[in-house]
């Protein structure tokens, strides 16, 4: 069961990277920025965002609820537990073991919301240049969204990104929301045409 | 859809048999992004059929006068006029580069001896007037016939000018450009019944012009939010009804429809109808906003009907009923399992139409590898052809195609049957996005990416039809 949940969470990293390589795409398009494709990107993203978010919540709380028990089985409680302690022990030594992968997927995570705060595609950027430099005149496509300007500045973004992908395991639903606003927010924001 | 051989007794249905007739384009496979066809529309009569590429040209080819000595050759389109319609512009105030591409090409019904159409690209819409020229005059006074001045001391007596025959020459002119009322990219436009008016729809607004009037339109659906962030759904297509002229539909980037009528208030936000199906949890994935999008939506030729398309399904919806479609017909349920792959590959956004034939009782769409699908409501019936340059002898049979999708060794397709083909052997960079159907004929106009091909049915032969009668005749006793 965590296997599958492991293989729903690596598909939503992968349509992730993969949606917002697109929304870099869009940029460039000849003709501008498609609204509809956009609002059908930022949707796919949104599913995927949920998804791997709600992987990790479940997974926190099963590592809580396996923590509990283990505490009760310590303290030899007569009360026959509604779910039985050995599956929970199982999950506890399999989280162990992904604890490590878990600091490797943040970064992943982080590289991926890094990417999506950064105007120029990632891939194809010179190594040597800076991430954090802002965009100004060399991007083909001007900013032509001020609002966006005024929201959150891209060091801003960052930042609230960053704390959105590391705190899901601490606040479970609350750090979720939080990532989900700043998230919606971003994407939205960036993906819609000026208003007239 | 194999029909019975002639003279077989115990057909009583009359099986429609596709052949080919023609192929317009380039053949080379190395395809220009210009000649790439964006829309396909016949006209009223069905005489002339327009289509629209990126290029921003549309050409209109004419149908020959029906051969009578060969029956089976009855139509045959040629071109008939080229133009220029749109261009490529520069939007200096955003900075954007607005194409050229032709969206939709909509007819209006003919008046006198011209013909008219409106085209559309994702900005502007302009009315073109399509009028024939074969007579001039000839014997000016002061002019040569090449067009030289004649010195009026030369000229000794005078004549009238006459018309005379001339080679035809048919004209496209630009009536009125209707711009600058669309911040967002126009989906589609429509010609009202009262042939008055007609609408031109964006992602968030539809407006309503008169075709007379081109500085000012009428705003009729704006369903842009305060807040750009809340920003769920788009309008996908609009269309006005074909017989009423205060009714219209929008379908909307998450699979509903709303009908409109505009004598309930100016503005229409609110719809008088939704149409609208419940999701199917157990199909629920990360693509479900994106295959549930509708891409286009088209009234019956009765006005009773509506039909919608999706990535998967094309659905007829009944206008009296709003809760669900009276029909639904899977076109490649078998790209349900590719849906990743298909998004990866930009497949998953691209946007097919679907068209009525002139009674409503057969419903078309297109595919991928060339296929596109026919479902016979009356009949029950569904039949997948395949556009391909392999099948080009005049009045070739189109073979009914099937793509199978079990497993094991060559995607357990049958080697023997040649008209099979396994879902991953289909070529998605060869897909039919664009189908018309003659209004009153059985003649399809069906564009590749950027070929059209003109199919028509099988006419029966005066004799095998006695053989038919004959043996039917002989199965009843």
């Amino acid at each position: 069961m965590n296997a599958s949940a492991m293989d729903v969470n690596t598909e939503a990293k992968r349509i992730l990277a993969v949606s917002i390589s697109k929304l870099y795409a869009s940029r460039s398009q000849r003709g501008g920025l498609r609204l509809h494709r956009s609002l059908l990107l930022s949707l796919v993203m949104r599913s995927a965002r949920d998804i791997y978010h709600s992987a990790y919540a479940q997974a926190a709380a099963e590592e809580a609820a396996a923590a509990m028990d283990a505490d009760k089985e310590l303290e030899k409680v007569s009360e026959p537990l509604v779910k039985s302690p050995e599956p929970e022990k199982v999950e506890l030594e399999c989280r162990e073991r992904e604890e490590d992968k878990e600091v490797e997927e943040e970064e992943d995570m982080e590289d991926v919301f890094e990417s999506e705060t950064d105007s120029e595609d990632k891939e194809n950027m010179n190594p040597s240049r800076h991430s954090r430099k802002r965009r100004g005149n060399t991007s083909a496509a001007p900013d032509f969204l001020p609002s966006k300007r005024a929201r959150l500045e891209p060091g801003e973004e960052r930042h609230a990104v960053l704390l959105g992908a590391v705190v899901p395991l601490g606040a479970m639903g609350l750090g979720s929301c939080r990532v989900g606003e700043s998230l919606n927010a971003f994407s939205i924001n960036r993906v819609a045409m000026p208003a007239c | 859809m194999k029909g019975p051989e002639h003279g077989e007794c115990g057909g009583g249905s009359e099986d429609m048999q596709w052949c080919f007739s023609q192929v317009k384009g380039a053949i080379d496979d190395d395809v220009a992004e210009a000649d790439i066809i964006s829309t396909v529309e016949f006209n009223h009569s069905g005489e002339l059929l327009a289509t629209g590429d990126r290029g921003g040209r549309v050409v209109i080819f004419q149908q020959e006068v029906e051969n009578k000595s060969v029956p089976e050759y009855r139509s045959e389109y040629n071109v008939y006029s080229t133009f220029q319609s749109h261009e490529p512009e520069f939007d200096y105030l955003k900075s954007l580069e607005i194409e050229e591409k032709i969206n939709k090409i909509r007819w209006l019904p003919q008046k006198n001896a011209s013909q008219f159409l409106l085209s559309t690209n994702d900005k502007t819409i302009k009315l073109w007037k399509i009028s024939e020229r074969d007579k001039r005059p000839e014997g000016y006074n002061l002019k040569e016939e090449d067009g030289r001045y004649i010195n009026p001391g030369n000229v000794t007596s005078l004549r009238v000018p006459v018309f005379r025959p001339m080679d035809l020459m048919v004209e496209a002119s630009p009536r009125r450009v209707f711009s600058n009322a669309h911040t967002y990219h126009i989906n589609s436009i429509s010609v009202n019944s009262d042939h008055e008016t007609y609408l031109s729809a964006d992602d968030l607004r539809v407006n309503l012009w008169n075709l007379e009037i081109n500085d000012r339109s009428f705003n009729i659906v704006d369903i842009k939010p305060a807040n750009m962030e809340d920003l769920t759904e788009i309008i996908t297509a609009a269309e006005f009804h074909p017989h009423h002229c205060h009714t219209l539909v929008y379908s909307s980037s998450k699979g509903s429809i709303r009908l409109c009528d505009m004598r309930a208030s100016a503005l229409c936000d609110q719809h008088t109808k939704l149409f609208e199906e419940p999701e199917d949890p157990s199909n629920r994935s990360f693509f479900s906003e994106i295959i549930s999008s509708i891409s286009d939506v088209k009234f019956s030729h009765s006005g009773r009907y509506l039909m919608t398309r999706d990535y998967l399904t094309v659905k007829i919806w009944d206008l009296n009923m709003e809760t669900r479609p009276i029909e639904t017909y899977q076109v490649h349920e078998y790209l349900r399992n590719k849906m990743c792959s298909l998004y990866e590959n930009d497949c998953l956004f691209d946007k097919f139409e679907c068209c009525w034939n002139g009674n409503d009782s057969v419903v078309m769409t297109g595919s991928y590898n060339n296929f596109f699908r026919m479902f016979d409501r009356a009949q029950r019936r569904d039949a997948t052809l395949e556009a391909s340059r392999e099948h080009n002898l005049p009045l070739q049979l189109l073979k009914p195609r099937r793509v199978c999708t079990g497993g094991g060794g060559g995607g357990g397709c049958s080697k023997r049957k040649k008209d099979e083909i396994s879902v991953d052997s289909l070529d998605f960079n060869k897909k039919i996005l664009h189908t018309a159907w003659h209004p009153n004929d059985n003649i399809i106009a069906v564009a590749t990416i950027n070929n059209l091909y003109i199919f028509q049915d099988k006419v029966s032969d005066p004799d095998s039809a006695d053989d038919l009668s004959a043996s039917d005749m002989m199965c009843t006793i």
